[in-house]
């Protein structure tokens, strides 16, 4: 049923674009490693792709959120590449960096989105199988993403307002 | 010279501070937020001659933290280093008393180069 449900559903270029620009950017210019993206799809299940979150609230003209969902390992390679130096999984600095990658890549794409929006300090969420609630209304899209040091996936889940006059 | 580096994240802080360390070996301060900064502002014994300030913080942002700052400090130069690129939160920003603006993620060369033109630009105006 859900299958079927997310297969009817359609994906909105308009909002995914500006978050793989984005990711790209993010990754060449902070991590320097090169992005590839494959096909984004409608997710059913409720749990992140991977076990490693950062969570971005947009608020405004854009509602909902952003799941930056990382493999563990390619969590640490790319925080060390990021922060310069290796950053313990159990340490603070490691959810700060996680953190902060998700708040360029929410805020890379938000300026394409609506200029009325503002997204929230990232949350970041370690261990296997969690759940992060989201918009019941809103379709969950992920943008699976590669590099060669790891995979991670961008889950978007927002909904932009309509404008007054149509 | 000494630089106050705000943002929350204390990754970007260190990224940040590895990249200005090649301007003639700076004394660093950090702050978290914007209610950190103030507080080292005033206990600071002598003006910071930079200040790196992110937007989005929690507990005072970077927009209300530049205009605290220039209720009664109108020389210290300040550049906002974000992820807010809209032209509208630029402008803002200009508005608030900033005397730059970096846009995350940026490369190394770009904030220097940004940290260098604001400070030629005071040095030339003195």
């Amino acid at each position: 049923m859900a299958t079927a449900q997310a297969e009817t559903q359609t994906i909105n270029p308009r909002i995914i674009v500006p978050f793989v620009d984005s990711v790209r950017a993010v990754f060449s210019t902070m991590v320097g490693v090169q992005t590839r993206i494959d096909r984004p799809h409608i997710k059913v299940e409720p749990t992140p792709t991977y076990d490693v979150s950062s969570i971005i609230g947009f608020s405004g003209d854009v509602t909902g959120l952003v799941v930056v969902s990382f493999q563990r390992s390619a969590a640490e390679k790319l925080v060390a590449a990021f922060a310069g130096q290796p950053v313990p999984p159990d340490s603070p600095d490691f959810a700060d960096a996680v953190g902060e990658l998700a708040n360029m890549i929410a805020g890379g794409a938000k300026k394409h989105l609506g200029n009325m929006s503002s997204i929230t300090v990232p949350s970041v969420i370690i261990g296997a199988n969690h759940v992060v609630a989201r918009l019941s209304d809103v379709p969950c899209i992920v943008i699976p993403c590669h590099t060669d040091i790891g995979d991670f996936a961008v889950e978007v889940s927002i909904k932009q307002r309509k404008p007054a006059n149509g | 010279m000494r630089i106050l580096l705000v943002d929350d994240s204390r990754t970007m802080r260190n990224i940040q501070r590895k990249l200005l360390s090649v301007l003639g070996e700076p004394e660093f301060a950090e702050a978290g937020d914007g209610l950190e900064a103030l507080s080292l502002i005033a206990s600071s014994p002598q003006p910071f001659d930079l200040i790196l300030i992110d937007w989005n913080m929690p507990n005072m942002d970077g927009h209300t933290l530049v205009c605290r700052i220039r209720e009664k400090d109108k020389t210290t130069p300040l550049i906002m280093v974000t992820t807010e690129a809209e032209k509208a939160r630029v402008l803002e920003a200009i508005k608030a008393g900033v005397n730059n603006y970096v846009i995350k993620p940026f490369t190394p060369e770009a904030l220097l180069e940004r940290v260098r033109q604001t400070l030629e630009k005071l040095k030339a105006a003195a």
